[in-house]
Order: structure tokens, then C-alpha cells, then sequence
């Protein structure tokens, strides 16, 4: 435990000395902080939208932000040290893979989670004194929660990526692949099915195959509970069968934990 | 000395997919003795090192190290004991020369303060105290040389790889470094020193073992490898000229070259060294035993590498 907490420490301090966390959080509070007071442009009227107008922009940005985000943090924290030759030093030390690999989460998951909870944490808190309704605090904290899983499950995804292959700018690469395909592309593909085959999926295939992708999960998760007059596309449709929000939550945990096992294993068998 | 051994090698093998790195390696190295590993670049060193670091598993054959196999769970409380310097290694750069020295202090078991402590004391030893405040990416060459030398040697290691470890040393630098070696061997380190550099690491190594495509070409003392190169001691002579080429018993050592210098076996030296002395015009006498390069070059020759093997052997690296 000593060792992950060492290596954690490390991590996390060279998040705050890259500026990572500051630009993070600025990032978010901007964004969720504008979109809080100006969403409602849009329909012609300045002021605080409605929570759920707000809720649904902010997802459907933070699902687009995080994944990228923490791609960007985390790609070459395996293949950058191997590039250095630390990654072999640091496994003739009393340290093993799954230390280095959990130190290295806790501290890059650690500064993810940190500036999504101060980012939109802030704007919970405008919108809060603002409207005085409990519900925000609601809404948010599942906001909150899931975009933290979020985080998390790309950084894992990114560990992967990084453990995978040999040079930074291959992992560059492929973290851009990544994000592409989960965020933009496995959205597409869901509607060209919708739409394309006649009668071929139903909705419960369709929030099964949602399930494949975190950042699909992560928008059942925010805009189930919202009017739908808010949400388009195949989210919609899927909300209308959805699985409940315990089960997306879990299901979501399991994206984190899942490719940070798998990373886990090829660690090991990894060749130095 | 005590006669224990710390590593233990035995038929150790180690293949990469098609080709062998290492092949059939028998070594034993006891507490507080220096061993020097020589071979050309992809010979074979950086694995063995590494596999006996457990970083990687042999394909065949047993290893020991301070009595349990490296690349098991039980090792790695023995981790603690053993110092490492890569060849290639650039530390942190954005971190500073105390805060990479600190971080790795913590993972070698240091407590948050003492970590601390021990590492300013270590780049006052290498000579890096100046800049231990700056960052990493500011050092020469050098400084991070004795910067990686300096972690190697966190929590006073029984046992010591270094690998290249004078490349980028100043002289004086290589002559600091190899006095910490010999002050840490007088404490019972016991050390394997991998270089290409060979003048100046002669005097400090107990053992030398030259290996070349992942083979073992010879090891042994530097005195038993002359011996075994028969590789003749040269003696430089001075006010002897013409006595020289006219004694018939110096005649047949005599240089091709330069007719001051005699090339006389080991076997013959202290003969030819008392026949010489009583020489009334010798003026001076300068006797050099064969130096570890001319033993290496010797050994590399004997058993000419198969040029295709060692570039196969290059690759891996």
C-alpha cells in the first residue's frame, strides 16, 4: 500500500506541476458555469436555463471533454517512462506491476475526479444559490459521479493503450482512434443501424449494445431522468427501455475496472 | 572474505523468440568481490543483468540471488538490497535532481524524512548537491550520469549492477566513482560493472568475464586471463642498445619494431628481469603485464564472431 500511495504522490503532484488540474477544473467551470447561464440563448432568452436543459448541454459536452481529457493525461504514462528507461528501473525496485499500475491510477485518477468535482461542482453551487432547489443538488451529484466514471474509465482505457504499444506517438495515435470511435463514431454507427435496418434491432438490443461504449452509458445515466423533449437520436429511443440507474452505475464501474484488469495483465506479461 | 556467494548462475540460457541471447552462462559472485563484464555492444551484458534483476526469466537454467530465485514474488524484498543504473536512463525531467532522488528513495523504503535526508546525502556524494534544486532537464550529461549513479546506490545496496556506468565521466568524475566502488566493496558490496570503457578499470575488479554473442568467451582473474591469452609482458629498456641485440638470450623477445622493447612471456619474466638487472648499462626498465584490452582483444579474436548472430544479438537491445 506504501508503495502505491508513493507512486500515487508522484503522479498526482506531477499533475499539479503540468498545470493539469488547474486547466482541467478552469475548463469545466467555464463550460459548465456558461452553459448554466447562457443555454437558454439558444431559445432566445438570457438567464439561468432550466436544470434540465442545462444538465443535457453539459452531458452531451462533458462527453466529448472527458474522454479526450483523460486520454491526453494518461496515453504515455507507460510508454513515456519505458521511452525513459524509468519504467524498467522503477520494476527492479520493491515494486510490483500492479502497484505501479493502481499508484500511477490513483494519482492520474486522482486529479481527473478532483477538477471534475471543483469544475462542475462550482456550477451546482451558482445554480444552486440562484434557484434554491434541491433537485440541482440531485442532478449534480449524479452528474458529478458519473462523469468522475467517466474519467476514470478512459484513463484505464488509456493505461491499456499505453501498456500496448511501443512509442509515445503511436499511443498518440492511438488514443485519438480511441476517442473518435467511442465518442463520435459508436454513435453514428448505433443510428445507421437504427435507421438502415428495418426492424432489425429493438430497443432492448439497443441499450444492450449502448452498453459497449462508457461514454454511451455515461449519457443514459444524466439524460434518463430529464425531459426528452431535451435529448434526439438513438438516446431517446433507448431511455424509453432503460435499464435502471443503479444498473447503468455499475455497469459503468465495470468499464473502469474492466480495461484497468486487462491493462493489469498485459503489464505483466509485458516484455522490458 | 567469506566464500558465500551472492548470485548464482547455473546454465543459464535465455532465447528471444528466434534468436539466443544468452547461452549456457555459469557464474558465481561472492560477497565484496568486484566482477567486470565485457563484451561488445548486444553481447549479452544488459540481459544478464536484467535477469538478474528478475525483470526477466531465463529459458533454461537456475538463478540465485541472495538465495531465491529474482523473478519470484519472494524476491522482492530482496530488491531493497540490490542498487541498479541502467545504460540508458533519463530521469524526470520535469522534476528536480532531489525530488527524482527522493522519489526513489521512498520506493527503496525510506520513510518521508529520512528519504529526504538520504538523498541530499547521496548528491553530496556524487558531486550534485549544487543542482539538486533544478530541474533534471538542465544537467549535462554527466551530472546525470552521477545522478543515475546516485540512485543506484539508495539504502547502501549489498549488491550493485551498473551498467556503462563511467560513460559521460570526466575523469575525475571516473576516478571519484571508482572510489566509491572500492569503499563500498571494502563494506562487503559486491558489484558487477559492465563497460566498453576498459583503461582505468583494470586495478578495481576482482574478476573479469568477457562474453560475446551471448557466449562466454573466458572469466577469471586479469592475472589468470594472461596467463591463459599467454599474452607476453612488455619491458621497456633504456642504455642498452647494442647489449641488447647482441645477448643471446634476449635476442629472441626482442620487438620486430622497436629494438628497446623485450615481449617476454609470463613464464620467462622474472628470468629475463634478473638477467637484465645485472646489466651494468641498463638505465631504466619499464615492465607493463598485458593490460585488461589487449586480454579482451585476444579473447574476442580466439573465437571470432559469427558477424551474423551478433547483429541479430544487437537487436534485441
Amino acid at each position: 500500500m506504501r508503495q502505491i500511495l508513493t507512486v500515487a504522490s508522484k503522479e498526482f503532484h506531477d499533475g499539479l506541476r503540468n498545470r493539469w488540474l488547474i486547466s482541467i477544473t478552469i475548463i469545466f467551470a467555464i463550460l459548465s458555469i456558461g452553459l448554466t447561464y447562457f443555454g437558454g440563448v439558444a431559445s432566445g432568452s438570457i438567464g439561468i436555463a432550466s436544470l434540465s436543459t442545462t444538465v443535457a448541454s453539459l452531458a452531451s459536452l462533458a462527453v466529448l471533454l472527458i474522454p479526450l481529457i483523460a486520454l491526453l493525461l494518461s496515453y504515455d504514462s507507460f510508454v513515456g517512462e519505458q521511452e525513459s528507461g524509468t519504467l524498467l528501473l522503477l520494476l527492479t525496485y520493491p515494486l510490483n506491476t500492479t502497484q505501479l499500475l493502481l499508484g500511477k491510477f490513483l494519482g492520474q485518477g486522482g486529479i481527473i475526479a478532483l477538477a471534475t468535482i471543483l469544475g462542475f461542482g462550482s456550477s451546482a453551487l451558482v445554480l444552486y444559490f440562484q434557484l434554491n432547489d434541491n433537485e440541482i443538488i440531485k442532478v449534480f451529484s449524479i452528474f458529478i459521479t458519473s462523469a468522475v466514471l467517466l474519467g476514470l474509465s478512459f484513463t484505464a482505457i488509456a493505461y491499456l493503450i499505453s501498456l500496448l504499444v511501443t512509442e509515445k506517438s503511436k499511443a498518440a495515435g492511438f488514443a485519438l482512434i480511441i476517442w473518435f470511435l467511442f465518442t463520435l463514431a459508436f454513435d453514428l454507427a448505433l443510428l445507421a443501424l437504427l435507421v438502415g435496418v428495418e426492424q432489425g434491432i429493438s430497443q432492448q438490443g439497443l441499450t444492450q449494445l449502448m452498453m459497449l461504449s462508457p461514454a454511451d452509458i455515461f449519457r443514459l445515466v444524466n439524460l434518463s431522468g430529464l425531459d426528452s423533449s431535451d435529448i434526439n437520436g438513438a438516446l431517446a429511443i433507448a431511455i424509453k427501455s432503460s435499464l435502471s440507474q443503479v444498473q447503468l452505475f455499475a455497469i459503468l464501474t465495470a468499464w473502469v475496472v474492466l480495461p484497468l484488469t486487462i491493462a493489469n495483465i498485459i503489464f505483466k506479461k509485458k516484455k522490458l | 572474505m567469506t566464500t558465500t556467494s551472492l548470485i548464482t548462475l547455473s546454465n543459464i540460457t535465455k532465447e528471444y523468440s528466434s534468436l539466443c541471447a544468452l547461452q549456457a552462462i555459469n557464474m558465481q559472485l561472492a560477497q565484496g568481490e568486484v566482477l567486470g563484464l565485457f563484451g561488445h555492444n548486444g553481447a549479452g551484458k544488459t540481459t544478464m543483468m536484467k535477469l538478474i534483476l528478475g525483470v526477466i526469466s531465463p529459458t533454461h537454467g537456475n538463478i540465485e540471488v541472495f538465495g531465491v530465485k529474482p523473478d519470484t514474488k519472494a524476491a522482492s524484498h530482496m530488491r531493497n538490497k540490490i542498487g541498479y543504473l541502467p545504460e540508458n536512463v533519463s530521469f524526470y525531467e520535469q522534476l528536480t535532481g532531489l525530488e527524482v532522488l527522493t522519489y526513489f528513495a521512498k520506493l527503496k523504503g525510506f520513510s518521508n524524512t529520512n528519504s529526504k535526508k538520504h538523498a541530499i546525502a547521496l548528491l553530496e556524494k556524487v558531486g550534485v548537491d549544487h543542482a539538486m534544486k533544478r530541474q533534471v532537464k538542465t544537467y549535462s550529461k554527466g551530472m546525470r550520469q552521477r545522478l543515475g549513479l546516485a540512485q543506484a546506490f539508495i539504502g547502501q545496496p549489498k549488491l550493485l549492477l551498473l551498467d556503462e556506468p563511467t560513460v559521460g565521466l570526466d575523469p575525475i568524475a571516473t576516478a571519484e566513482f571508482y572510489q566509491t566502488v572500492d569503499q563500498l566493496k571494502s563494506q562487503g558490496t559486491s558489484v558487477i560493472l559492465c563497460s566498453h570503457v576498459l583503461p582505468g578499470v583494470e586495478q578495481h575488479i576482482d574478476r573479469a568475464m568477457i562474453i560475446s554473442s551471448g557466449q562466454m568467451l573466458a572469466t577469471g582473474s586479469l592475472a589468470e586471463l594472461r596467463q591463459l591469452a599467454h599474452l607476453p609482458t612488455k619491458i621497456s629498456l633504456q642504455g642498452l642498445d647494442d647489449t641488447l641485440t647482441q645477448d643471446p638470450i634476449l635476442i629472441p623477445y626482442i620487438d620486430q619494431k622497436q629494438n628497446n622493447i623485450l615481449r617476454v612471456p609470463e613464464q620467462d619474466k622474472m628470468d629475463i628481469l634478473r638477467h637484465l638487472l645485472s646489466l651494468p648499462n641498463l638505465q631504466d626498465i619499464n615492465v607493463e603485464p598485458a593490460n585488461l584490452e589487449q586480454v579482451y582483444q585476444y579473447f574476442l579474436k580466439e573465437k571470432p564472431v559469427d558477424t551474423k548472430s551478433s547483429y541479430s544479438a544487437e537487436a534485441i537491445k
